[in-house]
Parts: C-alpha cells; structure tokens; sequence
C-alpha cells in the first residue's frame, strides 16, 4: 500500500488526526523556544553539519580509529555488513554466554534490522525498556516515529494495553498509574536480564567510547545490572572527537523535544571488571547510501526527530503511514536508497514546503533531496499510465506556445461547459473537496491582445 | 531597465485578474514593462513530479522568450523559485545564467529592486497572509519561523503601507496549506486536511480577505473555502496592492 492510501486511512478519524497534530505541533514549538534560545544556534547547526560532512569523507580512517581505540580499552568489536550478520552476531553473543533474557534500549537500528523478531524465534525474551518502545512492542506495532515511538497512542489505548498484558486496574488512562505499573514491571525485567543492549548516539573515534541519551535511564539500568553490554550502531554515527560532543549533545536535545540536554547523556568508555562489552559496527545500505552523491548527507541525521515534528504531512498521516523503519521526512530520503521499488512513493508524500531542511540541527537538505528521488525513482520505477502519460504530453504541449494556446482555451471551454456531472467526479480527486475556480470570458493573453489594440 | 512580465500558465489560464493586476502596478510605477507573448509554463509542475527530463523544452522556451530583458518578474513565488533553482537542468550558457539570476518575484521586485513600499493603495479590510513555502523558505521573502534570526517579511513590508488594511496575526504563521502541486491530487485526503486547517487558522483569527504571493496556494485554499461555503473571501496580493478603494 502506498503512503497516499495509508495517509487516507489515517484521516478517516478527523479528531484524531488534529490531536495527533496538535501533540506534534506542541514538540514542534518546544524546540523553536529552546533552539532560539541559544544566541549561536544556527551557527551550531553550521558546525554539526561540517563535522559531519568531514565524517563521511573520512569515515574509513575514523572507524580504524575507533576501533583499535575501543579495543584498546577492553572492548570487543564486531562488524557487520548487512542486517543478517548483525542479528547473527548478537546471536553469537548471547550464545556464549548461555543468555535467554534481553533488556534492550531504543535503538533504531535494531528496528532496522529486525533483530526482536530474529532473538525471539530462537526463544530469547528481547524487552524494549524505553517506555514508549514497550507500549508499541506490547501492541505488536512498530514504533510511529523515532523519539516517541508510541505517539499514535492515546492515554486510553495505553490503559488498556496495560489492563491486557501487564494486568493494572482501569484507570481512565491515568498517566501516574500507568507510568508506575511500568516501572514495576520494568523492574522486575531489569533485574532477571542477562544481556542488555543499546543503541549509540554518539561514538566516538578518538576515546574508542561512546554515548547513549536517554530521557529514562533505562540504558544505564540495563547495562549496570546486566553481565554483558552489547552496543549496536550505524557506521555513520562517528565524531572524531569528544569535544565535539558538545555541538551534538546540545544540537539533539533541542531538536528532539526542545529539552537543554536529555536526561540522561551516559557515556560508556570500558566494561565495569567482571563484565562484557561489545560493539557492533554496522553498514546495511549505508556505504552505499555514502556512494550516491546526491543523497549522501542522508547520512547526516543523528535522529532527533524534528522533520517528523514540523512536517505538516507527517503530523497528518502518521508514522506507519511510511511503512518503513525510520518515517518522514528523513525516512522518505533514506528509504529509497534501501528499497526503491517498495518506497518510491514516499518522497511524493511531500510538499517540498522545506521546514524539514530548516529544523534538521545538521542541515541536510531533505526537502532537494525529495526532488531529486522523484526524477530518480519516474526513470527507474514504472508509473502509473495516465499520470505518465498527462505530464509526457504536458511537456510537449508547454514547449509549443501554439499547442499550449489551444490547450489552454479548450481546457477553460470545457470547464466552463460541461455539465458538472462530467467535471466533479470519482475521476477529478481535486473536486472531491474542493471547488475548481471559476472560468472567466477570456484569458490574460486575450485581454492583452484586445488591450493592445484598443489602446 | 526593460521588465518582462511573466505570466505562469495557471495564472493566465484561470486568474487573469491576478495577471491584470500585476501589469497595472508595474505600470503605476512607471516600470518599462513587456510582455512576451509565447509564454507557455516554467516546468515546475513536471520537475516537481519526477519528469525534470521532459520539461526542458518548456524551461528553454521560457529562456528564449525572456533573455533581452534586464528583469523578470512574475505574480507567483514558487515559479520564480523554480526558474532560480531547478533550471540547472538546462546546458548553463550566459542567457540561461541572467535569466536565472535576474526572475523576481513581485514583491521582492517592488521592495528590493524598486526600493518602495507605500504603493499608495488602500484597501480598508481585515487581511491574513498565507506566506507561501516557496516564496518563504525557497526565496527567502521573510524569516522563517524555525531559523533564528531577526524578524522580516517582504509582504508584511508591503501590506503595512496599505492605507486601511488591518494585518490579522496567525496561530502557526508559516505552516503549509497542502497545495504541492500534483501532490493535490495524489495526497488528496492529506492536501484537503492540511488546507482545511490552514482556513480555520484565518477564520479564528478574524481575516475577511485572505491574501499571498502565490495564487496556487490561494487557488487550492479558495477552492475549499467555496466548496465548505465559508466567509473569507481570497485575493492575490498584488490585486491588494493595485487596489485604491
């Protein structure tokens, strides 16, 4: 199904599309407040994107780096190059160690590479411990979006998910009693887990260490309880130094949800004595994403979310309307690149109205990449026949002053006369809502002409 | 200074009202202004759709009919946009590279070339603007609402100097309305809500006209304000700025 069908769906509930917006929105504004706070804030979205830019041209030299740097300090590093040999890895890993339980925190790459589904066919519990991650994980969804991944959710649903799995009372959709219920049953699975697993923010080339932001602590909970620490990231989430934790920390937060800093901002350096810790270095697509040169700075993103925030698309639609890992705007940019075919028409599902480029804290141009994989994906895809075949005709007729003259007086002497049975109709979707404007006498250039004349 | 006037084809087609309107004030302001006959479209309804290849012919007619002129300038921020951004499509010769350089928009044209504000119109209404996505964040006319930085907008400029005119304030001052082209057509549930919410955004805040420099947006938002039979009433904002009521 493509985005346009889901989008539909979506908006079949009016209500709960303007709440969906409105909370959206809210974040939205949070983070102008607290990004325009700050006296240099473009100028450090400036700098995120120059570093970045300088990571991924010399990506090579600073993963070497990282990694001897890692080693160094008593951590084991795995690399992988597709979703497979990761999950194979992980497997690897807790196979050692004879682990049946698994408390993992967000991480969009596992998302990405599907690893829960993998862990539990081999009879592993895998417990996302972000809250939000666990009510869609209880719902048998994937997360709506990166930073709230539960944020299609309402108080209400939430309750009596909970009533259904981890068996509260109703509560009206309580938030106090719903988080606390949480928490206990968190509890309990933090404290019975074997293996915990993390995704990494930051790593960071020149300590061989890295940093994971949480606003729960459910990444140090894990990890501090647990025997074995295994880290999973994107090639592409290298800094080179630790300094320049200092632009991303600030850079994040703010995008993501308009807060100083998140909560928790734990840095992981070396395995507490007795204790395991793994890196798991993966590609999947990326280099290949790398190569293409108009989408490259796609690899930019650091997942804070804000394209999804402000996009007036997104807000409206919701994130399993884009039926991919990573939704939005950043999602319509990256998608294509994995699976052209099943996500061609993500990057339609956008105005091109920018405000995704100008929130993005390391400035990727998402709204010119979105036209660049449109003329991409009409080459490589095969597209619907009358859609083609309008815009191959327009093309011509627009290059032919005489033919677009004569299009353009039969098109307004159509509208003007035919019956409005054969004008609103199931083919027009633009009447379906909307009025079409009212046809005047005469064109600007009919008007000109008998102006000339006259005058 | 020589100005071509530039006409995009949905303009000419559907709102020669717009067109006139733009010709007079150009004229008003004793602007040498010409125009081409010929004109078809700039091809941004096919660059935007993926078919960039096949609007060639169009962007080089567009070069062709418009090369002699000092300046271009034309009543909608998202053509002008495309002329500025996407006609790298095109082989860079020195005529393609001054019509590309030299295409205004209206507004810009009148506060940046011409340097004047106070038109001298009036227009005694309570007015909101629609700050169009590609005349905003493509052209730059006004701060955008995500950047920090100091506050301008050029069609603010221009609306404060009518004489009457009360400029409504918006809830969400920049947000789209959902227009997007063919995008209208392919996302219609989602460019239906996204307009509808742009509509009651002016209506909640008092507006009697709704105004922008873009008439596609104003053509999609007028289409949902005739079809839901609501009291605004929409106009381009160069019909405002020629207006002497």
């Amino acid at each position: 199904m493509n985005h346009a069908t889901k989008a539909k769906e979506f908006n079949k509930d009016e209500s709960k599309v303007n709440w969906h917006d409105k909370a959206l929105w809210y974040v939205r504004e949070k983070r102008d407040k607290s990004a325009h706070s700050i006296q240099g804030w473009e100028y450090l979205r400036e700098l995120g994107s120059a570093i970045k830019a300088n990571v991924l041209s010399n990506l090579d030299e600073y993963l070497v780096e990282f990694e001897s740097n890692a080693q160094k300090n008593g951590i084991h590093v795995h690399w992988a190059s597709n979703a497979e040999e990761h999950n194979n890895i992980v497997n690897s890993i807790l196979e050692k160690h004879n682990a049946k339980r698994v408390v993992k925190s967000k991480s969009m790459l596992t998302e990405e590479c599907h690893l829960n589904p993998f862990l539990e066919k081999k009879g592993i519990e895998v417990i996302d411990t972000d809250l939000g991650e666990r009510i869609v994980q209880l719902a048998e969804e994937p997360p709506s979006h990166i930073v709230l991944p539960a944020i299609h959710k309402t108080k209400e649903q939430v309750d009596e998910l909970f009533q259904e799995h981890l068996g509260t009372k109703p509560s009206q959709g309580n938030p106090e009693y719903l988080v606390s219920e949480a928490r206990k049953h968190l509890r309990d699975k933090f404290l019975k887990a074997d293996v915990a697993i993390t995704g990494v923010n930051f790593a960071v080339a020149d300590t061989g260490g890295f940093v994971v932001c949480t606003n729960e602590g459910n990444a140090d909970m894990g990890v501090h309880l647990s025997k074995v620490h295994i880290a999973c990231m994107g090639i592409e989430k290298i800094i080179p130094k630790e300094k320049h934790l200092g632009v991303f920390l600030r850079l994040l937060a703010r995008s993501a949800t308009g807060q100083p800093i998140t909560t928790y901002s734990s840095h992981f350096n070396k395995p507490e004595e007795g204790k395991e810790m793994h890196i798991v270095i993966v590609d999947n697509g990326r280099t290949e994403q790398l190569s293409r040169e108009d989408f490259r700075a796609s690899l930019h993103c650091i997942r804070c979310g804000a394209c999804m925030n402000t996009c007036p698309i997104y807000r409206r639609s919701g994130g399993h309307s884009y039926d991919y890992t990573i939704p939005g705007p950043i999602g319509s940019i990256l998608s294509p690149g994995k699976d052209l075919k099943k996500h061609s028409s993500l990057p339609f599902a956008s105005t091109l109205c920018g405000s995704c480029s100008n929130v993005c804290p390391v400035k990727i141009n998402i709204h010119e990449q979105l036209y660049k994989w449109r003329q991409v994906i009409v080459k490589e895809e095969k597209q619907p026949v009358v859609k083609k075949s309008i815009l191959k005709v327009a093309g011509i007729i627009l290059a032919k002053p005489s033919l677009y003259g004569f299009a353009g007086k039969s098109a307004r002497f159509a509208l003007k006369h035919l019956p409005k049975f054969m004008i609103y109709n199931k083919l027009n979707a633009w009447g379906k809502a909307r009025d079409l404007p009212e046809i005047k006498n005469e064109n600007f250039d009919e008007w000109y002409k008998k102006r000339n004349k006259n005058g | 200074m020589k100005v071509g006037l530039f006409i995009p084809c949905y303009v000419n087609q559907l709102y020669p009202q717009v067109a006139i309107a733009t010709l007079e004030l150009l004229e008003k302001l004793n602007v040498d202004v010409y125009y081409p006959q010929g004109q078809t479209c700039c091809g941004q309804p096919l660059g935007n759709s993926g078919y960039e290849d096949d609007s060639k012919g169009a962007c080089k007619l567009f070069v062709e009919n418009f090369k002699q002129y000092d300046y271009i300038v034309g009543p909608s921020g998202s053509c002008i946009y495309h002329i500025k951004h996407h006609f790298d499509i095109l082989e860079q010769t020195p005529e393609v590279q001054k019509v590309r350089n030299n295409a205004y928009e209206l507004c810009e044209f009148l506060v940046k070339v011409l340097g004047k504000t106070d038109l001298g119109a009036s227009f005694p209404h309570k007015v909101g603007l629609h700050k169009s996505c590609h005349g905003l964040r493509g052209l730059k006319l006004g701060s955008c609402s995500e950047v920090k930085g100091e506050h301008y907008s050029t069609e603010e400029d221009l609306l404060n100097k009518v004489k009457g005119l009360e400029l409504m304030s918006l809830n969400r001052k920049d947000e789209c309305c959902g227009f997007g082209g063919t995008f209208a057509v392919f996302e219609e549930a989602i460019s239906t809500k996204m307009g509808k919410d742009r509509v009651q955004d002016h209506l909640d805040s008092d507006v009697e006209v709704l105004t922008g420099a873009d008439h596609s947006c104003l053509m999609h938002l007028e289409g949902l304000i005739n079809r839901n039979k609501q009291p605004l009433k929409v106009m381009h904002i160069a019909e405002i700025l020629n207006s002497s009521l």
